[in-house]
């Protein structure tokens, strides 16, 4: 009965991640940036939505909306200010190292906003545990939202990817936005559109996160956002579907890692897996292969 | 080439602001020392600097900032209260983010500023980095809350704490010699100093004990959200009481999660478990029924608390945790020392070390953190632990 | 011209060399004259350390065309084994030839983990490549951390739980514990022993760069399958920068260990935010700059301290600086404003660039 406990856990976590990780991966697949700064935007959401919920009184579903909206606008506004200058810039590691400073410049001023004590979140689940097999088998209604959210989550953004303009716009600037910009495609609207929808997935995140991990402090982003990171290589870097596989995988392992091998070598063992699974897929799961050119 | 060029134009562009910015704060902070040495120039005893480090930013800034308030809160009171022998206290903290060698940048700043007396750091690994640089400079050293064995061992260095060792024994002593409990789990954080510190000291002792430890799980720096499958083994080993020598951040999660699997053991900790009340918006009743060995407690009803309790809140906004506490009791350590050994503004970094090492072992003090203390010439503190259960959302003695 | 192009190439080396030695005979000079304070004085070794961090991180960034992130995780490894070789010889050898061993010894032991790492590097690019070598990087800082090594009579004791397991006699003594690391490992750095090990670190790279495999190496960079079509070893060229570029970050990591009484691996000084780090110092230096990577890596390692003065907002203001300089160093529109202007009217003419934006 405890490996079923295990594996519902992981695949909790493995939900979150996922969720993050479509946020690495949209962004990923159409500027061809690491954003290494959107783990940070997770904790600003968090930190939002506890402030709406708590000093101003809103209730929980409206705060989740005020968070998705400021994560929203965040996103777009880093895009236009830090990344679109270095866009064509002479070596793409221009804008991975300008997302690290982002990154740091976030984490510093919620520091210097919130302070640096932990704070505990509220949950904004209010779904009952589901207990089964007489008690020895609980999962909480955090698990249980936290799974629904992820795959909702997944299906609208493929509906939204295949059947939408603007999702057939963003397929068409991943795969070349050269060709796009002729077609009559706007490129930066695209891109633009693209981070407010990876900086929403992550406001979402977050309130999951926190719900079911309930402690926010200036830094509570940054290793989920590695993690998720590494779950959309995982999958397959630039692959919705990838990102859902990859997060949920690298949940299920670390938990079991840590059950079944050893609870101080957790990490060691995620990423062990993750470098066998490239050596024999050297694209990820679900990754595209590319041919290489002369 | 040209490239070359154009980055130096924009480092000199840089660079220049920087040194600029630097300077501003630099005449800033002469100007508060300018004011203050005229102002204690009246009160005619001089000034006695007192240097402070620890993490302000990253991580472990909750540490930092909570000393670094709570000493700066002591600071003003002696000031106002007339200072050390008719000298005036001036205190200056600087960030470490938590790393040994951003630490000891930290002190050869602050020995740049003059600081005459170091009182830090605050976690262990700096200060262990820390105090091989006091040890050759001769200058006395007391560190707040700096726990491991190594953090102290030259005689210039003391502190308020109790050591990582102590803790785990005194630990595993109470839980077996108070027949707590029968079976024990642990949870610690392997990848923290102060954890496994007193996991290893509590394992060795429990082995004289009446208890057994039936499961040992670790967590990592890198993995401190999901607790449940450390949790779930403690609970499949049939543990009734869990034993967290981890800071209150992490038990917090872990209390709540213990909670929302329905797996109720007792919850024994030490003195890192203590602010856990204070943690902003926590449900006080998942932490019914914890226990813990702590120096210090928030809702403690004697007069001394309950003054630096009120003044903290007023000044910051905030209860202050064990790291405040241990902070405002060094100041006032340093100051009984200082009285003791007869220090002077005038007098070498050195001199003073000599004096106050000697003056600290015959000093006894009644501070937030214990009454009656005493220090040995290795620079351990003698004071007992306090154990308190939480009870209807407060600290009770037991 | 092919004269000539050598000489440029010489002259170029020489003014490298010559600003290290220039800015360490200023520094000394100002150190007998009392003039430099502790912070500096203190602040030189590790300056040394992220020097020859940066530049031998560019050896595989600039050069070889490859993006690492796992660089501290190899620092991390010869740190540990030089530190944890100079805790066990502590005594027995004459200070300076053990400190020589040890920087031997971190030195080998990066490289193995460089040719380890090497092997994934062949069949993998670009992202995927960066993720495998933070991989690498977080295993080795998260293995350090479950090693325990003790020694006693009867010789030496190893456990991967706990330091109670490890079940030493009377007297025996733990020399890496875990988390709590090494402890007690003596202080051999000084500035002196950093700034030769920056010359070697900048003759081994700069020699390899403007040589026979240097240009093979540069080749892979810049288009793989024409490198291969012409002969070149693209396996052992690669290998060859990889297992460099280690080897010296292991020495910086001697340095560093030996410039500290306690070596821990915790996420700030070996974890990827570190590798990050030196990241930073490479690109912002110029990617296959050498001597851009030695400035950065001073000024931006000088930048944080020199901010102490702003208390709370230091770290805001350095990372508002670091976006800043990128925008300034690498954005085309940047880049274009400062081509169209004579460097005389630059810095006029970026205040107007800065209005305008």
């Amino acid at each position: 009965m405890s490996f079923v406990s295990y594996l519902i856990n992981g695949i909790s976590l493995g939900s979150v991640y996922a969720i993050i990780a479509l946020g690495y991966t949209m962004v990923y697949g159409i500027a061809k940036m690491l954003n290494f700064a959107h783990g940070d935007i997770i904790m600003v959401g968090g930190y939002i939505a506890l402030t709406a919920m708590n000093a101003w009184g809103v209730n929980p579903i409206l705060a989740v909306v005020l968070a998705v909206i400021f994560c929203t606008i965040l996103g777009v506004v880093i895009e236009r200010v830090a990344y679109r200058p270095l866009r064509k810039a002479a070596s793409p590691l221009a804008v991975l190292i300008t997302a690290i400073g982002v990154s740091y410049l976030l984490q510093n001023v919620a520091l210097l906003i919130f302070g640096a004590d932990t704070k505990s979140f509220t949950s904004v689940v209010s779904v009952p545990s589901l207990v089964l097999a007489g008690g020895s088998l609980i999962i909480s209604g955090e698990t249980i939202v936290t799974i629904v959210a992820c795959m909702v989550i997944m299906i609208c953004l493929t509906l939204f990817i295949n059947k939408t303009k603007a999702g057939q716009a963003m397929l068409a600037v991943s795969e070349d936005k050269g060709a796009a910009q002729l077609m009559g495609i706007n490129v930066n609207g695209t891109i633009a559109l693209t981070f407010a929808i990876g900086s929403a997935l992550a406001a979402i995140a977050a309130v999951l996160l926190c719900s079911a991990y309930p402690s926010l402090t200036p830094y509570t982003g940054a290793m989920p956002g590695i993690k998720a990171f590494v779950a959309a290589v995982f999958g397959g870097i630039g692959s919705v579907p990838g990102a859902l596989i990859g997060g949920l995988l690298l949940g299920v392992i670390e938990i079991l890692g840590k059950a079944y091998i050893s609870s101080q070598m957790a990490d060691a063992i995620v990423f062990a897996v993750l470098i066998i699974v490239l050596l024999v897929k050297p694209t990820g799961l679900l990754g595209k292969q590319i041919q290489e050119k002369v | 080439m040209r490239k070359f060029k154009r980055f130096f134009a924009a480092v000199a562009a840089v660079t220049l602001v920087a040194v600029s910015l630097a300077g501003c704060g630099n005449s800033a902070s002469k100007e508060t020392e300018a004011a203050a040495e005229a102002s204690s120039d009246a009160a005619a005893g001089g000034v006695l600097k007192i240097g402070g480090i620890g993490p302000t930013t990253g991580g472990a800034a909750v540490y930092g900032q909570a000393v670094k308030n709570a000493a700066e809160l002591a600071v003003k009171e002696i000031n106002a209260a007339g200072g050390i022998n008719g000298m005036q206290i001036e205190f200056q903290f600087e960030d470490d983010e938590h790393d040994a060698e951003k630490s000891v940048n930290a002190y050869n700043s602050l020995k740049d500023w003059g600081m005459q007396v170091l009182m830090g750091t605050v976690t262990s690994t700096p200060c262990t980095a820390v105090v091989e640089k006091t040890h050759e400079d001769n200058m006395f050293q007391l560190t707040p809350s700096g726990s491991a064995v190594d953090s102290i061992k030259y005689d210039n260095a003391f502190r308020v704490c109790f050591s990582d060792p102590n803790q785990g024994a005194a630990s595993a002593k109470y839980i077996g010699e108070n027949k707590l409990a029968t079976k024990v789990a642990v949870i610690y954080n392997s990848s923290d100093v102060y954890s496994s510190g007193i996991y290893e000291k509590f394992a060795a002792e429990a082995e004289n004990q009446d208890f057994e430890i039936v499961s040992a799980e670790a967590f990592t720096e890198d993995s401190k959200t999901d607790f449940s499958v450390q949790l779930q083994k403690a609970k499949d080993a049939g543990a009734d009481m869990v034993f967290l020598p981890i800071y209150y951040t992490e038990a917090s999660l872990i209390l709540t999660q213990a909670n929302s699997m329905g797996y109720a053991p007792t919850f024994f900790g030490c003195d890192g478990l203590d602010g856990i009340l204070a943690v902003e918006n926590f449900d006080t009743s998942l932490a019914e029924g914890v226990m813990l060995l702590t120096p210090f407690a928030a809702d403690a009803d004697d007069e001394l608390t309950k003054n630096f309790v009120a003044a903290y809140k007023e000044a910051y906004g905030d209860t202050p945790n064990q790291f405040a506490a241990d902070s405002y009791d060094a100041i006032y350590i340093i100051k009984a020392a200082a009285e003791q050994a007869g220090v002077t503004a005038d007098m070498s970094v050195s001199d003073i070390c000599d004096a106050m090492k000697t003056a600290m072992t015959e000093i006894t003090l009644d501070g937030l953190t214990g009454t009656g203390m005493t220090w040995t010439a290795d620079g351990e503190p003698d004071k007992a632990p306090k154990a308190v259960i939480i009870k209807d959302g407060v600290y009770t003695a037991m | 011209m092919k004269k000539m192009k050598i000489n440029k190439t010489t002259k170029n080396n020489l003014i490298t060399y010559g600003m290290v030695l220039a800015v360490y005979l200023l520094v000394e000079l100002f150190i007998a004259g009392g003039k430099v304070s502790s912070l500096m004085q203190g602040l030189l070794v590790p300056l040394c350390v992220y020097v020859i961090l940066a530049v031998s991180l560019n050896l595989v960034v600039g050069i070889l065309g490859e993006l690492s992130l796992g660089h501290a995780g190899f620092m991390c490894v010869g740190a540990f084994s030089s530190a944890f070789f100079s805790k066990c010889m502590n005594g027995v050898m004459p200070d300076g030839l053990r400190f020589f061993c040890a920087l031997l010894i971190g030195a080998a032991v990066a490289a193995l983990f460089g040719f380890i790492i090497g092997i994934p590097v062949l069949r993998l690019k670009g992202d995927y490549l960066a993720i495998v070598t933070l991989a690498f990087g977080e295993i080795i800082k998260n293995l350090i951390n479950v090693f325990f090594i003790g020694r006693d009579a009867d010789g030496f004791h190893f456990s991967m739980k706990d330091s109670i397991s490890l079940k030493l006699q009377e007297g025996g003594e733990i020399i890496m514990n875990g988390p709590q690391g090494i402890n007690g490992t003596p202080h051999d750095s000084t500035f002196t022993i950093g700034i030769i090990l920056v010359l070697l670190t900048l003759f081994i790279v700069l020699n390899l760069v403007h040589s026979r495999d240097g240009r093979a190496i540069m080749s892979i960079r810049d288009n793989r399958i024409a490198a291969e079509s012409v002969g070149i070893n693209i396996t052992k060229y690669k290998l060859m920068a990889f297992i460099i570029s280690a080897a010296l970050a292991g020495t910086a990591g001697v340095l560093y260990a030996h410039n500290l009484a306690t070596l821990t691996a915790l996420p700030k000084n070996f974890g990827y935010n570190q590798s990050i780090m030196i990241l930073v110092f490479v690109v912002l230096g110029g990617i296959g700059n050498i001597r851009g990577s030695v400035i950065a890596a001073v000024v931006l390692t000088l930048l944080p301290e020199l901010l102490r003065g702003l208390n709370d907002y230091r770290m805001l203001i350095y990372a508002i600086v670091l976006i800043v300089m990128m925008l300034l160093n690498w954005s085309p529109k940047a880049l274009e404003l400062r081509e169209r202007y004579s460097p005389k009217r630059l810095l006029a003419k970026r205040k107007e660039a800065k209005e305008a934006k």
